[in-house]
Parts: structure tokens; C-alpha cells; sequence
């Protein structure tokens, strides 16, 4: 919520920020900059390129601000650490009152040092000082009665802390602190989380740099960082190219064929709106964990994909350009490798766009699941073991192969069908 | 007998619901070698469908084409289309676009080149060999359909249309270039177009046709291509006698606009 409302804040002010600077600094006249109505003009809105990276940064210094990450030298408050007093006063069962100390250690467990509980005196009177220790982000009962004279009798209680009264099932705060008294009289002990994140929730980005060296250099679970990767790559090329191989050819005879058309239509109708994540169950049963399975579970993800779009694109085929082909004298298979094949492959490279979008969102599912190796194998594996620092590193290796894969194939498509959209 | 004609055709359409559509009724028409003929028409007489028939993508329910004493029975090199914007192949170049043609009749690749070379002379698109057609603007995109066509060497010329995406001044231009390769050529050409002006300025004859049923309602000999083909057109259109045929033939196009709006309406 807070960190919500940062990131509001952020925005607001950068773009603040951002309109003052450009103001001061540019007069650059440009077409849209001559416009006197922009609003509502699709064409005057261009993404603001300081505003992405700004973005970019905003999110990525929330991200470190939150973690305490040291890349940065700011952060919001930290959880408390170290060490902290508090004086309680109890009242025995003939009704006299005594007060004693307890010496807190609250450390962090991640940085490897565990202090020793502290020694101290037991001090004068039936109430006698205590220690113990907490791990920071947790909190822990403190049995400040146990060493106490007369502390296991029935009418022994504790009635206040630092001078605040304090019955059970209360709570009270105090310096860095919040204490509950149990229904049973026990004190549990809650030092001062701050804001930021425990890193078995978010850890730093250093974290999932250095994590991402060190499972690039000693791999994961018996196989190296680009062996998990390229297995998914491996499975979703493999998938995507039987389910083109078999889906284009069909997609072609449902788009010339009635027969295959009538044949063909309910089945493609009724698999295109199933998601290929629903398949996972049925395709486990039939095929197994294995390779086997991985394979067909993406054929069938591309399979329809394709086969609609070749269908679509045959059907799209203007009627003027076979007719025209005709008439200068082209055969039926002149017509279909020279127009027909052509003209569908526009449609056919946006079919495959999606469908390698679809297959690698599968592949990633499909591994989550079940695999001895592949990217979702691995942020799976590394969150049973709560490697969360893994786990994003994961995620965004994800990201970016995807990304590259879609630019890739753009790429190809401006390459290979530069008619396209003209 | 050398020449096109259209005898007795009748072209029923019969529509899944049922009823049936009768767009064209007893047409016939002698076309001699050579002729330049355009034909007008409301929207939806069966201009199109007229053309598609003599093209041979449609059989007719009666009648029969005969091309140069050759019953039609499909489509043919021998009868060349251009149609309105958008039927070239934006997968080839300009090159490969005009020599689709001979590529098929298997013409060799250097014969080919020469042909492709000569007719985008004669279009006015020399060096656009290498051209994509999607870079063209829709005049040369015009013109490069119009080379393509002529490749065949075809007998008859079928136009549906084909100026009819263009602007004004693009395609004054364009009229012009049928004209010219009209005489140049000395091909049969049959033109359709809903322009009345671009009707009577390139037709030798122009045929008017009134709807529902699909027939010729009025036929028109006119001087005004063979002036043309000299000329320009502007000054053509100067000359005693056009604006009178223009405005007449105009009125008879207004007259069945409003008929066939009148029946719409008493519907
Ligand atoms: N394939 C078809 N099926 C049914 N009706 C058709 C078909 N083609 C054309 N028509 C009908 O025939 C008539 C003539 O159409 P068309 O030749 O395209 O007219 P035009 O070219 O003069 O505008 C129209 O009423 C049209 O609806
Ligand atoms: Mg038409």
C-alpha cells in the first residue's frame, strides 16, 4: 500500500519535474509542437522518453529503497537491530511488587553472526533481570517470569511495563518495540519491523545479480544456467515447428477445400478457445512428464494458432488478384505457389508471432509443473527452497528471452514480408 | 469472324433464401476488332458481372461469348483484365509483375526483360523495374496493371473500373493513357466505369445499361475517343456536341438513380 502510493507520488512529481526542465531548456519547433489541439490526436502522443527511463529507474530505486540494498544510500527504515532494555514489575501472590530488567538482542540472521544471549545480573528482590535474543522480522516469547522467586505460583503476575500497565491480552509500545501479554501472562516480544522487506519476500538487486553469477558459473540442479534455457527454447522451437508444419498445410486445405473446411471447422473451433494450460493434466495422463509430453503439449498450443491463421490467410486473398492471375494465363499450382502462398504469409507471420508468444508462456507452465530442467524448473525448484532472490532472476530471464523472441520475429517479418500492412 | 460478341446472355443470380436476382437479361453485343466501348450503368446492373462473364470467371445461365469464332468456356490469356486498385501482387516487384504473364507462356528470362523494359516505356515508368509496388502511388500502381495486361498481348482488353480509385488529375492523366495505348496498340478494349464524363470522353461506343433486369438501354457512336487520341482532353471536352452528350446521358443515369430509389422507397 505505502509502496503504492510512493510510486504515485514518483509519478506525479516526475512528470512535474520532467515539464519544468523541458520547458526551461527546449524551444524546439517541431509538427506536433505546432498543433494547437493535441488532445485526443492519437498521432501527437509519443512516449515520452524520459518518462520510460524514469520509470524504469523509479521502479528498480523502490525496488532497492525497500531492501536495503546497497547500490543506493538511501532506504526507508530498517527493522530494528541490536540491542534494547525494558524494566517490568510483577506482583507476587502475597501482593508485593518488585521490578526487574530484560536485556533484548535483536539481530539479523542473514548476516551469518549469532550473538550469545548476554549475561546479567539476576539483580535484588523476588523479580529477577533477564535476556534474551530475536531474530529480527520475527518475534518470540520471553518467559520473564521463569527465574523469578515464587514466579510459578498461581497469583505471580505482571502488571506493568516501563510503567505501563498491562494485563493479558493486551499490548503495549515501547522504544522500537511492541510487547503482547499472552491470555496465559507470557510476554511475546515484537521488535520494530520498519519497512523494509525481509529478503525471503524481496531480497536486494545485488542479490539477484550475484545469483544470477553464480548460477550462470555453477549452475542449478545438475544442469548450467543456458542448459536450463535452452531446453525451454529447445521445446518451444521444436513445438512451434511441428505445430507450423502440420497447421499451415491444413490451414491451406480448410481455406481451398469445402470437404476439409466442414471436416475441420468444429474441431479447430472448439480446441481455439482452450487454453494449452488446460491440456497439461490430459497430456501428463497420456504422455507422460518426459520430453514427449513437453513437445506435443506445445505442437498443440501452435497447431490451431497456425492453422487459423493460414486459413485466414488463403481466405483473404482478394478475388481481383486471382482472377487476375487467371487471365494471364496462370495454372491452378501456378496460382497457388505464385498468389495464394504469398499472399497468406503476412497472416501466417502474425499467427506465428502469437503462437511462439503462446508456446513460451506454455513451455514456462509446463515446467512448473514437471521437469528435470527448463527455466520454470528452476524458479519452481529455487521457491520450494525459498531462493526468492532466484526466483526473480528467473522471472526476469523469462521476460527478456521472451521479449528478444518477439523482437526476433519482427525482425524476420520486416525481413521476409516487407508488403505487409502496405 | 474476328472480333468479340456477346449473344443472348442471361445471368440469374439464385440466392441461399430462396429468391433469385436477374442481373443480366438478353444482352447481345457485336464488338468489332479494335473498338473502344465503355459502358455506364447505376451500381448494381450488372456491369460487373457482364465483364466477369466475357472474362470467362462467370458462365452465363444463357447465351454464350464467342472470342474470334471461340465459344468462352473459362479464362484466357487471350482476354486481358485490369481491374480497380489492389489486384497487382505485392509480393513481386514491377518487373515481376508485368512479366507475370510471359512467365507463364514460359517466354526466356531475356525476352522477358526486354518485354517488362519496353511496355514501362510505354506506360511512362522507366527504371521503376525494381520497384516494389506498395511504394507506388496508385496512378503508377495504374499503370504498372496496365503493362501487366499488355504483356499478354491479349485480344481484348477487360477494364472493371480501373480508374476508379484514382484523383481527378491522376486520372485525367490515365484517360489520356488508355487513349493513347488504344491507338497505339490497336487492341479491343471494353471499359466500365460510373463516370459519365470518363464514359463518353473514351468510348467509340458507349452503352448504357438500365437495371432489373440487366440490359442495354441505350447505345451511343461517338467521336470524342478518336479526337482524343490526338488531343487533349480538355480540349475535347471544348468540341460542339460533348457537353450536350454528357448532360443527356447524365439525365438518363439520373433518371434510373431515381427510379430505382423510388422503388426502394415504395418497398
Ligand atoms: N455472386 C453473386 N451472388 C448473388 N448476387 C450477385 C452476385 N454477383 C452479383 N450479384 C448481384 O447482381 C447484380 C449486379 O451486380 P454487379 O454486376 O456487381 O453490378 P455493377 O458492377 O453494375 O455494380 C447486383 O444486384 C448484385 O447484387
Ligand atoms: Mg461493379
Amino acid at each position: 500500500m505505502a509502496i503504492l502510493l510512493i510510486y504515485i507520488v514518483v509519478f506525479v512529481a516526475a512528470f512535474y519535474a520532467v515539464k519544468i526542465v523541458t520547458k526551461t531548456t527546449t524551444s524546439k519547433k517541431d509538427y506536433t509542437s505546432l498543433k494547437t489541439v493535441t488532445f485526443g490526436d492519437e498521432s501527437a502522443v509519443s512516449p515520452n522518453r524520459a518518462a520510460s527511463i524514469i520509470s524504469v529507474l523509479s521502479i528498480f530505486m523502490i525496488w532497492a529503497a525497500f531492501t536495503g540494498s546497497k547500490l543506493i544510500p538511501f532506504h526507508v527504515p530498517g527493522p530494528f537491530i541490536g540491542e534494547l532494555n525494558f524494566t517490568y514489575t510483577a506482583m507476587n501472590a502475597m501482593g508485593e511488587t518488585d521490578d526487574a530488567q530484560v536485556t533484548v538482542v535483536v539481530y539479523d540472521v542473514q548476516s551469518g553472526k549469532i550473538p550469545k544471549k548476554p549475561n546479567i545480573e539476576p539483580g535484588k528482590g523476588f523479580a529477577l533481570n533477564d535476556s534474551a535474543k530475536i531474530v529480527a522480522w520475527r518475534s518470540g516469547l520471553i518467559k520473564v517470569k521463569r527465574n523469578d522467586i515464587g514466579g510459578k505460583d498461581s497469583g505471580y503476575k505482571i502488571t506493568s511495563i516501563n510503567g505501563q500497565k498491562i494485563s493479558p491480552k493486551e499490548e503495549i509500545f515501547i522504544d522500537n518495540a511492541r510487547i503482547f501479554m499472552t491470555a496465559k501472562g507470557t510476554l511475546n516480544f515484537v521488535p520494530e519491523k520498519g519497512w523494509q522487506m525481509q529478503p525471503v519476500w524481496l531480497p536486494p538487486p545485488e542479490d539477484v545479480w550475484s545469483r544470477l553469477i553464480w548460477v550462470a558459473s555453477e549452475g542449478y540442479k545438475n544442469f548450467t544456467l543456458s542448459e536450463h534455457l535452452g531446453w525451454s527454447l529447445i521445446r518451444v522451437v521444436v513445438g512451434f515447428l511441428a505445430g507450423a508444419l502440420i497447421g499451415i498445410p491444413l490451414g491451406y486445405a480448410m481455406g481451398l477445400s469445402g470437404w476439409f473446411r466442414g471436416w475441420f471447422d468444429p474441431i479447430v473451433e472448439f480446441m481455439r478457445p482452450v487454453p494449452p494450460l488446460a491440456l497439461i493434466p490430459l497430456v501428463i495422463i497420456w504422455f507422460g512428464i518426459g520430453e514427449q509430453g513437453k513437445i506435443i503439449l506445445l505442437f498443440l498450443a501452435s497447431l490451431w494458432i497456425m492453422t487459423i491463421s493460414s486459413r485466414a490467410g488463403v481466405s483473404g486473398v482478394k478475388i481481383s488478384k486471382i482472377h487476375a492471375a487467371y487471365s494471364l494465363g496462370a495454372s491452378k499450382s501456378q496460382i497457388m505457389r505464385l498468389v495464394i502462398v504469398p499472399n497468406s504469409l503476412p497472416e501466417i507471420f502474425t499467427g506465428a508471432r502469437v503462437s511462439m508468444g503462446v508456446c513460451w508462456g506454455t513451455v514456462v507452465a509446463a515446467e512448473l509443473v514437471a521437469a528435470q530442467k527448463g527455466a520454470g524448473m528452476m524458479i519452481i525448484n529455487a521457491s520450494k527452497f525459498q531462493m526468492t532472490d532466484l526466483v526473480i532472476m528467473g522471472i526476469v530471464l523469462i521476460g527478456v528471452i521472451g521479449y528478444a523472441i518477439d523482437i526476433l520475429m519482427r525482425i524476420a517479418e520486416n525481413y521476409l514480408v516487407p508488403w505487409k500492412g502496405k | 469472324m474476328k472480333g468479340l460478341s456477346i449473344e443472348n446472355i442471361s445471368m440469374r443470380f439464385d440466392l441461399k433464401n430462396g429468391n433469385s436476382i436477374q442481373a443480366l437479361k438478353d444482352v447481345s453485343l457485336e464488338i468489332e476488332e479494335g473498338q473502344i466501348i465503355t459502358v455506364l450503368g447505376p451500381s448494381g446492373c450488372g456491369k460487373t458481372t457482364l465483364l466477369n462473364i466475357i472474362a470467362g470467371f462467370l458462365a452465363p445461365t444463357n447465351g454464350e461469348v464467342i472470342l474470334n469464332d471461340q465459344v468462352v468456356l473459362g479464362p484466357g490469356a487471350e482476354r486481358g483484365m485490369v481491374f480497380q486498385q489492389g489486384a497487382l501482387f505485392e509480393w513481386m516487384n514491377v518487373r515481376s509483375n508485368v512479366a507475370f504473364g510471359p512467365r507463364m507462356k514460359g517466354m526466356p528470362k531475356s525476352e522477358q526483360n526486354e518485354k517488362v523494359q519496353h511496355l514501362l516505356e510505354i506506360v511512362g515508368l522507366s527504371d521503376f523495374e525494381d520497384k516494389a509496388v506498395y511504394e507506388l502511388s496508385g496512378g503508377m500502381q495504374q499503370r504498372v496493371a496496365l503493362a501487366r495486361c499488355l504483356a499478354n498481348d491479349p485480344d481484348v482488353i477487360l477494364m472493371d473500373e480501373p480508374l476508379g480509385a484514382l484523383d481527378a488529375l491522376t486520372r485525367e492523366k490515365m484517360q489520356g493513357l488508355v487513349l493513347k495505348l488504344w491507338k497505339e496498340t490497336g487492341k479491343t478494349i471494353l471499359l466500365i466505369t460510373h463516370s459519365v464524363e470518363e464514359a463518353v470522353l473514351l468510348g467509340e461506343r458507349l452503352l448504357v445499361l438500365a437495371p432489373r433486369p440487366g440490359r442495354i438501354h441505350k447505345e451511343y457512336k461517338l467521336p470524342f475517343a478518336e479526337m482524343g487520341s490526338g488531343m487533349d482532353l480538355r480540349d475535347v471536352k471544348k468540341t460542339e456536341g460533348y457537353t450536350e452528350t454528357r448532360d443527356e446521358i447524365l439525365s438518363i443515369i439520373w433518371e434510373m438513380e431515381e427510379e430505382i430509389m423510388g422503388k426502394v422507397e415504395s418497398n
